[in-house]
């Protein structure tokens, strides 16, 4: 069984029915415990960084142990960023901080014919070896729609660029994150959602 | 890099994909579903269902459409015409649309632009602008295309944006249907005056027009219906095409 967490950032009917299609075995949490039970938990989001606020001390207790028992954990867009230690989208909002980093607003170009938001698919560019990537080559396009982005950190196993270079995937033992949404990113995010699960066996 | 995006739309009335001219002769294009598959498998990179009728009793037609093309594709999904409310557009969402395209209800009451963007995310927002060319810049026309909202297309492009839009859908109502190619010119005052995205629409009838609205109208991404409904030229031929011009397209 995997975990949905639901903390009302947006909707999650895309999920959903990319996970149903895959035929996952899936739960949206009611309480946080139900998370420590899962096989994988999986943190999703579009919208505001403000939203994960709603992740409280209950939560984060709950989400930190799964993932301290060996449980995976994949945050997509905003839960990706949630990973991180904050976004300057939210100040007062923390992250979990599982990774060290901060979020921070892409900076657009000089004379503006880089648009931000960065709305629409662009490529992977593969930084090493990632169990989350099999099945597909660097250069790989993927839907990304958000403003705010990610450094690149040691986590980082695939870069975007759109004015700044930014983490596009990032990985380190069981912690997943994507930027862009595989739910909406046809074949490719299938794949990626598909080998979270197989991670999560 | 990132790409500039191919657009499908289906306008929907009844359940069943139609095209008009000019915003009028309407015929039938077949079963929504049935195209978005066609046009995933081409390598289509976003979907529009616009519902065309949007009276009471289409709406949960309109919900089964929805639910049925986001079971065929897992792309972006934008859903549009006749959203008036806050819980129209959570309808569409929760029926499987990842953005709501506003028009009329956008104009009216603009405050909906900023509480659907609150509530969902300013990606999850699109305002749809019909204009068409005047002497001095571009007039907007609001309840499809039959009202002159005193608005120019730029000035309400901006403050749409201001109010939290994500996207704006810009639709020439000159060109609409005409296969005459896009305002490339109309395209490329609103993409410069907004950092947000604009998609053009209204004109595409071959390959070449795409180009001009990717060049010339600063377009961010570029929106057809008929012509990839009839086939009359296939998405990956279309991309193909791009590439070969220098554009940087998803194939």
């Amino acid at each position: 069984m995997i975990a949905l967490v639901d903390y009302g950032a947006g909707n999650l009917t895309s999920v959903r029915k990319a996970l149903t299609a895959l035929g996952a075995d899936f739960v949206v949490p009611s309480m946080p415990e139900q998370c420590r039970q899962a096989r994988g938990v999986i943190v999703p989001g579009v919208g505001h960084f403000s939203a994960t606020a709603r992740l409280d001390a209950p939560w984060r207790e709950a989400i930190d142990g799964a993932v301290a028992s060996g449980t995976p954990l994949f945050g997509i867009c905003v839960g990706m960023q949630w990973l991180f230690d904050g976004s300057d989208e939210a100040p007062e909002a923390t992250g979990l901080g599982t990774i060290a980093g901060r979020i921070a607003r892409l900076a657009g170009d000089a004379d503006r014919r880089l648009k931000v938001p960065h709305v629409g698919w662009n490529s992977l560019d593969f930084r090493g070896q990632a169990r989350l990537l099999r099945g597909l080559t660097s250069g790989a396009q993927v839907y990304f729609t958000h403003s705010y982005a990610a450094p690149v950190t040691t986590e980082c196993v695939a870069s975007t660029t759109h004015a700044n270079t930014f983490s596009s995937v990032v990985e380190r033992d069981n912690i997943f994150g994507v930027q862009f949404h595989p739910e909406k990113s046809g074949d490719a995010g299938l794949t990626i959602l598909r080998n979270f699960l197989e991670v999560c066996g | 890099m990132l790409t500039k995006r191919i657009i499908a739309c289906m306008d929907v009335r009844d359940g069943q994909v139609v095209k008009g001219v000019q915003f009028q002769q309407l015929r039938h294009a077949g079963d929504p579903a049935a195209l978005a598959r066609r046009y995933n498998v081409e390598g289509i990179d976003e979907v529009v269902v616009l519902d065309i009728t949007a009276t009471l009793e289409s709406r949960q037609a309109l919900a089964r459409t929805i639910d049925a093309v986001a079971h065929e594709i897992f792309l972006p999904l934008t859903v549009g015409g006749g959203i008036r409310s806050e819980d129209d557009a959570a309808a569409a969402i929760d029926a499987g649309a990842d953005k709501v395209s506003l028009n009329t209800a956008a104009m009216r009451q603009p405050d909906l632009i900023t509480t659907l963007a609150r509530r969902y995310g300013s990606q999850a927002v699109i305002v749809a602008i019909d204009a068409k060319r005047r002497d001095h810049g571009f007039a907007v026309y609001v309840r499809s295309g039959t009202t002159d909202a005193a608005r120019d297309a730029v000035a309400w492009a901006r403050e749409a944006e201001a109010r939290g839009a994500g996207e704006i859908l810009l639709t020439s109502m000159d060109r609409d249907g005409t296969k005459a190619g896009f305002d490339c010119a109309m395209t490329a005052a609103v993409s410069d005056a907004v950092d947000i995205p604009v998609i053009a629409s209204g004109g595409a009838g071959s390959v070449d027009h795409f180009t001009d609205v990717f060049t010339r109208g600063h377009a961010d991404a570029a929106l057809a219906a008929s012509i990839f409904h009839y086939a009359e030229s296939s998405v990956s031929e279309l991309k193909r095409h791009l590439r070969a011009k220098g554009i940087a397209v998803r194939l």
